[in-house]
């Protein structure tokens, strides 16, 4: 069970080639830009289709160049929470986080808007647009939003690159309560060792493409080399 | 005296009428094929918007002449209507809907494309990712994010059609009573001497314009 991945993907001047597999664990991709965590997080959700390889969650196939599959972004079970959050600028909290209630009825969906609202700390903010809330209330809503539709994985790009340090400390722990809740394969995206070792159960070290390390927080106790 | 006689008013509910009408079809076609234009990649894409676009450019005369045939008595698809209904739209009011539509369309399609290409990917991505299709996503994120392009382009195609003028005068005439729209019976007024009724005609179509404009304007702002 968890997530396996393997994927081959070379565009101009860059080529990816990596292979890893976590449970329903915190993996923490790290490595400087340009490394190819975002392009994993990319083809994990569908909208870069990987040269070779496959993509398999929860036992079933999402991608595999070999056989021919390659499920559509919308079928797939990724909750995926962008590095700007992509918040829709047109509607408030609530709207935001019922457009992820997908598949579910009015009342359904609003029944369980309203209890991720009220778990997530968003009270009282539900006919607020984005620009009117604070940074990590944004955070909170983004994801509240993704993880709506239950998702059998969740991936987040850089989630909280954009916040000062005592609301990332903050949203740490808020992840960390996430992961004790949601019993399901989490992946973020950091350039920031410090938060990779905060929050990883997993570390997968990315360099030029490949992984060059993989292993549990104590096993980095100091910023990798190169 | 009176300012206004009954072929005035005439002149002024057939302009709205036409204008209002080729505007319903400009929403209804140039909206989905600017969605097309912006989010689809595919041979041809180019070409097919220089097409459309080219009455924006075109003399209104050449566009007329176009129109004659494809839609005349004889034309590629106005003679096989005829030999099927015995009816033709040369010199009629639909002819000269069909002359605003065609020059309004373009400014539409601009303006729309170019509202829906602005919106941010990520906020396609992210619904995709939430599950939600195409056609939810356009209607739900597209659409509404490009509001303000979408409306500025309904108005300035409002207005257009409003003072179309040389396309109407190949496919619809100058029939009194028929089809002279306001911009024809200021050219007839005119033609004829008749100044204090062309006076009337003149600035009440530049009002409406000019109050088009103005919204246009605010909308535009807004966007930025």
């Amino acid at each position: 069970m968890g997530l396996q991945v393997k994927l081959e993907k070379a565009v101009k001047g860059f080529s990816l080639d990596i292979n890893w597999e976590i449970g329903n664990e915190l993996a923490v991709l790290f490595g400087y830009s340009g490394a190819g965590k975002t392009m994993t997080l990319q083809m994990l959700s569908g909208f870069v289709k990987p040269d070779n390889g496959f993509i398999r969650l929860s036992g079933t196939v999402l991608h595999d160049s070999a056989g021919k599959i390659n499920i559509q972004p919308q079928d797939r079970p990724f909750g995926y929470v962008f590095q700007d959050l992509a918040l829709f600028p047109h509607m408030t909290v609530m709207k935001n986080i019922l457009y992820g209630a997908t598949g579910a009825s009015k009342k359904d969906g609003m029944a369980l808007a309203n209890c991720f609202i009220r778990e997530f700390k968003l009270g009282g903010l539900e006919r607020r647009y984005p620009h009117e809330i604070s940074g990590g209330q944004k955070q909170r809503v983004a994801l509240a939003r993704a993880l709506i539709r239950q998702p059998e994985a969740l991936l987040l790009d850089e989630p909280f690159s954009a916040l000062d340090r005592p609301l990332r400390l903050e949203m740490r722990h808020f992840l960390k309560d996430l992961m004790d809740r949601f019993h399901i394969p989490v992946v973020l995206v950091t350039h920031d060792f410090e938060e990779a070792r905060a929050v990883a159960d997993k570390i997968i070290i990315y360099e030029n493409g490949t992984i060059s390390q993989t292993g549990s927080p104590e096993e980095f106790p100091k910023r990798p080399v190169n | 005296m009176t300012f206004m006689d009954e072929e005035m008013f005439f002149s002024i509910r057939l302009s709205l009428q036409v204008a209002s009408v080729a505007t319903a079809l400009v929403i209804l076609t140039a909206i989905p094929t600017a969605y097309v234009l912006a989010r689809k990649r595919f041979r041809g894409r180019e070409i097919l918007d220089v097409v459309l676009t080219l009455p924006l450019v075109l003399p209104p005369t050449v566009t007329g002449y176009y129109l004659i045939i494809v839609f005349g008595r004889k034309g590629l698809i106005g003679g096989p209507v005829y030999e099927w209904t015995g009816w033709n739209i040369m010199f009629t009011w639909q002819a000269a809907v069909l002359a605003s539509f065609v020059v309004a369309f373009p400014l539409m399609l601009k303006t729309a494309r170019a509202a829906m290409e602005s919106v941010d990917e990520n906020f396609i991505n992210v619904s995709y990712t939430l599950g939600h299709s195409e056609w939810e996503t356009a209607l739900r994120v597209v659409l509404p994010l490009s509001k303000r392009g979408i409306i500025a382009g309904v108005v300035l195609a409002f207005a257009r059609a409003m003072g179309e003028f040389g396309a109407t005068m190949m496919i619809a005439g100058n029939l009194p009573g028929r089809t002279d729209t306001m911009p024809i019976a200021i050219y007839s007024l005119a033609g004829s001497g008749e100044w204090s009724k062309a006076n009337v005609m003149v600035i009440l179509l530049t009002v409406i314009s000019g109050f088009f404009l103005y919204i246009v304007n605010r909308h535009a702002r807004r966007i930025i």
